[in-house]
């Protein structure tokens, strides 16, 4: 575990809804190394975006912890962030948000250098280097963001992360937002910055042909809990969990072949509310009786990791109380 | 027999600062009864203003030419109050988000059985019916109970359904879908889609699919338009457009999606995004992007010649001929 | 365009930019110079700044000397007439500006600045200063603005300077709130919190990233505002409690118009000053407001 650059270990989040308390994400453990992207998939609601947050600190925790570089990761208050955590960033949906309208766009980038102590000057020099790192023109520093597309907008607000000299990123969404084409472009850049900078990539998206085509590892959270994660090509090829298998066969493939997708009968239950035992079960096409009074948790199952008792054969396992 | 919906040489031009633009441009296509047909593009091809041409419901100050016949009668002739009668019964449209299409604060009930009583002229208590019947076909479950609930009550996938039961109520003949899914979860859509695809078979009801997303494209239409600023780039058959496109906009579409079968090769983004209403290039508005693009391409206009029997194309360079 | 390898560069930034600067403005907006109502408002502040200016080149009296005989007509040596102590009419509505507008302008700007301090500090600490400074504001909302300014003027005496501070205190509030509620809605931005990742201090947020975007709003508040400053200032004197008898101000000129009915050039002058001031700043306050994008302008109508 010690080569992560960004460790998330038993982490539950909790937010207040009319009263009660409500367990959007639910002891998960994710780890990403440097130079590597790990996908985070689920549909809406499943705590993806949640967990994503949190890993950055900017959900508190209610159980687990946050370690990046081997320091763990502070909640953002009122105070400044440390410094030791700069290196840890994130890129947002939606581009048209994230940037400051009323701000110029090499300030907006200068900021990440800024703020780790560089002198005006330089700041805005490394503003001009890093637009065109991500493939905009440099003369883009005296402009606004509301000059440019979604596209540019993502590039822009990755050039602003990258300011900081990251190590590792947490990109939530970040392309779902934009056209078609420039979703290819920003997919791309991302990748290709992973390689080059030596960073760590969360990304978090609820299209799984997306993470799919990036992705070196993928995790699948189904209602506040990881349900299967493995290398990328492995876990698309033959997915164990019945979930992921729902999940590929929902996706439709564009190759006229007039074949209509498979449906997930039912919908995701209310998080306040979760069943017991294994949280898919209510909809799981294999569900057994037991699997309402099991908890699960993640076991090897053909070269990856999945939560699902009946596939992975581990009844005896799963009768042990749920360490989380 | 003739065409359910007949479009004909079809232009929109909205007003903008720099006068009339066209925002759809001499597009022509026609639409069976029990069939599902695609107008694909991104963002400002003109899908969007097509789809509401059908209904009359043009941004204020657009001028419209061209014919759009329904069984035979000119809609673009049609005073509004006659649009009105053909709005809802004959054709009914189902937009990209149900949030909006439905009333937040009335029944679905009265909601659906508003349109009934308008338009077929059925007693309160033979609409209800109806209407349950409705939700029933869509899969809500319960559907007595539904009747008395409201939008909010419902997640997303199942406002969707309900949206397309309401548009439904008047028992149209025609549905045109607007981005029907792209709110929506993978296996929420794939749902959709079983479900659009079952009332073409079953109710003989005509379907326009609008969307950018070729997968979903795949799955349900059986023929397919695919639309670049304003104008029919390529259409025919959905299989024989995606299995091997001809003209370089559709290959460059199919290229930039993630493909579930491609495996971990980068994606090959299409250069530059779509031109903007009022800065679309001379010649075949494409041809900036276009990498097999000849001199030719940016003086003459392209217009959609057959190249099969079903098949149009508006590429006279026909450069993927070869490869198809 | 070549496929650029890796990524391909989307087209030149120029391409895109009037299309997304008109988007930012209602699209059916004209621009503020061909508005005609802004452009009348501006002329007639530009043509009262300009007599304020110039009053004691243009009147043709000494707006406090009685020289003349008393309640005349409006004629050609008097154009307003003169009042009931012989005081030349057109002169002191001349020199009635010089107090008005300059006072109107530095207290709307004082209870700006006291309303988006308090505001900031409201919607940045949240918590109970936060509760605090907003239940006083809402205190102060609670009463008609001419009721507390006369309470908090006849509190401190009657007296012009004491007319402008009740007047800021009932001002400040609509401020606060403004700037409060720009605060918090950027606060949890994400731009904010974008900046906030990469090592800003709160405060560091609050100046360079919240406060550009509070200060349109802010703005288009104040300019709207000054009418009603004017209205509250000159509201105060016409009962007495702010400026003082013999000073030319049209609150109280009108006041005096008020004790001669039948004389009526000796209300009707300064009144019309009123009136045109208060309507030209309206209609500039209007208009730059609708030049906001519609979010930010339903928050300014509070």
């Amino acid at each position: 575990m010690t080569d992560m650059v960004l460790q998330v270990s038993g982490v539950a989040v909790e937010y207040g809804r009319r009263g009660q308390r409500v367990r959007a994400v639910d002891g998960v453990d994710l780890g990403v190394a440097r130079g590597e992207i790990v996908g985070l998939v689920g549909e809406s609601g499943c705590g993806k975006s949640t967990l994503a947050r949190a890993a950055v600190g900017l959900e508190p925790l209610a159980a687990g912890s946050v370690t990046f570089e081997g320091q763990p990761v502070v909640a953002l208050g009122r105070r400044r962030r440390p410094d030791y955590l700069r290196g840890l960033q994130m890129v947002f949906q939606d581009p048209y948000e994230s940037l400051n309208p009323r701000r110029k766009i090499g300030e907006l980038i200068a900021d990440g250098a800024w703020l780790g102590g560089a002198r005006r000057k330089d700041g805005l020099e490394r503003a001009a280097e890093l637009l065109e790192r991500v493939g905009m023109p440099a003369n883009a520093v005296d402009s606004y963001a509301h000059e440019f597309s979604g596209g540019q907008r993502q590039r822009i607000a990755i050039a602003r992360t990258l300011a900081a000299r990251p190590t590792c990123l947490i990109a939530d969404e970040p392309i779902s937002a934009l056209d078609a084409s420039a979703q290819a472009q920003v997919a791309n850049l991302l990748s290709e910055l992973v390689d080059e900078e030596d960073l760590g990539l969360i990304l978090v998206s609820h299209d799984l042909s997306v993470v799919r085509q990036v992705a070196d590892r993928v995790a699948v959270m189904y209602l506040g809990r990881i349900v299967e994660v493995g290398a990328t090509d492995t876990v698309w090829a033959n997915p164990q969990h019945p979930y992921t298998e729902a999940l590929v066969a929902a996706i439709p493939r564009p190759d006229g072949a007039g074949v209509l997708p498979v449906d997930l009968p039912g919908d995701v239950p209310d998080p306040a509310n979760p069943p017991a035992g294994c949280r898919f079960h209510p909809r799981c096409p294999i569900a057994e009786a037991s699997c309402s009074e099991l908890e699960q948790r993640l076991l090897p199952v053909a070269g990856r990791d999945i939560a699902c008792h009946i596939r992975s054969g581990a009844v005896a396992h799963a009768r042990q109380p749920h360490a989380g | 027999m003739g065409a359910l919906l007949q479009v004909e040489n079809l232009t929109v031009a909205l007003p903008t600062r720099s006068g009339y633009q066209n925002a759809v441009d001499g597009v022509s296509f026609a639409v069976d009864a029990g069939e599902v047909m695609g107008i694909a593009g991104e963002s400002g091809s003109g899908k969007t203003m097509t789809a509401l041409s059908l209904f009359g419901l043009l941004p204020h100050g657009a001028r419209t030419s061209g014919s759009i016949r329904l069984d035979g009668g000119e809609l673009l002739d049609m005073n509004a109050k006659q649009l009105r009668a053909i709005r809802g019964r004959q054709i009914a449209m189902v937009s990209q988000d149900p949030a909006t299409a439905l009333h937040p604060i009335l029944s679905i009930g009265t909601q659906m059985t508003e349109h009934m009583r308008h338009h077929l002229g059925v007693s309160k208590s033979e609409a209800l019916t109806r209407a349950a019947d409705l939700l029933g076909t869509v899969r809500i479950p319960d559907p007595e109970q539904a009747l008395h609930s409201y939008p909010g009550q419902f997640s997303g996938g199942m406002r969707q359904r309900i949206a397309i039961a309401v548009a439904l109520a008047a028992e149209p003949r025609l549905l045109v879908a607007d981005e029907p899914t792209t709110a929506l979860d993978v296996t929420v859509q794939a749902g959709i889609l079983r479900l659009l695809d079952r009332l073409c078979r079953e109710r003989g009801l005509a379907v326009i699919v609008i969307t950018h997303d070729l997968g979903v494209m795949s799955a349900t239409a059986r023929r397919l338009c695919v639309m670049y600023a304003g104008r029919l780039a390529e259409a025919g058959p959905t299989s024989e457009l995606l299995a091997s496109p001809r003209h370089p906009y559709t290959r460059g579409l199919l290229d930039a999606l993630p493909h579930p079968e491609a495996g971990g090769a980068p994606l090959v983004p299409i250069g530059g995004s779509p031109p903007s209403l009022g800065r679309v290039p001379a010649g075949c508005p494409f041809h900036p992007r276009c990498r097999y693009a000849q001199p030719l391409c940016a003086t003459e206009r392209p217009e959609p010649k057959p190249i099969s029997d079903l098949h149009l194309l508006a590429c006279p360079p026909d450069p993927l001929r070869a490869a198809s | 365009m070549t496929v650029a390898a890796p990524a391909p560069l989307e087209p030149p930034a120029t391409a895109v930019v009037d299309n997304a600067r008109w988007r930012r403005l209602r699209p059916d907006t004209p621009l503020p110079w061909r508005r005609p109502l802004a452009l009348a408002g501006l002329a007639i502040i530009g043509a009262w700044a300009v007599m304020a200016l110039f009053a004691p080149l243009i009147a043709p009296d000494n707006p406090l000397a009685q020289n003349f005989a008393t309640l005349r007509p409006p004629s050609g040596a008097h154009w307003f007439g003169t009042d009931e102590l012989g005081r030349d009419v057109f002169s002191r509505v001349l020199f009635g500006a010089r107090i008005t507008l300059p006072l109107a302008v530095i207290l709307v700007i004082a209870a700006m600045i006291i309303g988006a301090v308090l505001g900031g500090i409201a919607g940045f600490f949240g918590g109970w200063v936060d509760n605090l400074i907003m239940r006083i504001a809402d205190l102060v909302f609670a009463f008609p603005g001419i009721i507390l300014a006369l309470a908090v003027a006849a509190a401190l005496g009657p007296q012009l300077r004491n007319a402008v501070i009740a007047v800021i205190v009932v001002s400040w509030p609509a401020y606060a709130r403004l700037v409060r509620s720009l605060v918090l809605s950027a606060r949890s931005s994400q731009y904010v919190v974008a900046s906030r990742l990469l090592g800003s201090s709160g405060l560091r947020v609050l100046f360079i990233d919240v406060r550009p975007n509070a200060a349109g709003p802010t703005l288009v508040l104040a300019a709207l505002d000054i009418g009603n400053a004017v209205l509250l200032l000159s509201g105060l004197s016409f009962l007495g409690l702010g400026a003082q008898p013999p000073t030319a101000e049209w609150g109280a000129m009108v006041a005096e118009g008020a004790q001669n009915f039948s004389d009526w050039w000796v209300g009707m002058f300064p009144g019309l000053a009123i009136l045109t001031v208060v309507l030209a700043f309206n209609f500039i306050g209007d208009t730059l407001r609708d030049m906001l994008d519609p979010r930010t302008a339903r928050a300014v109508r509070v």
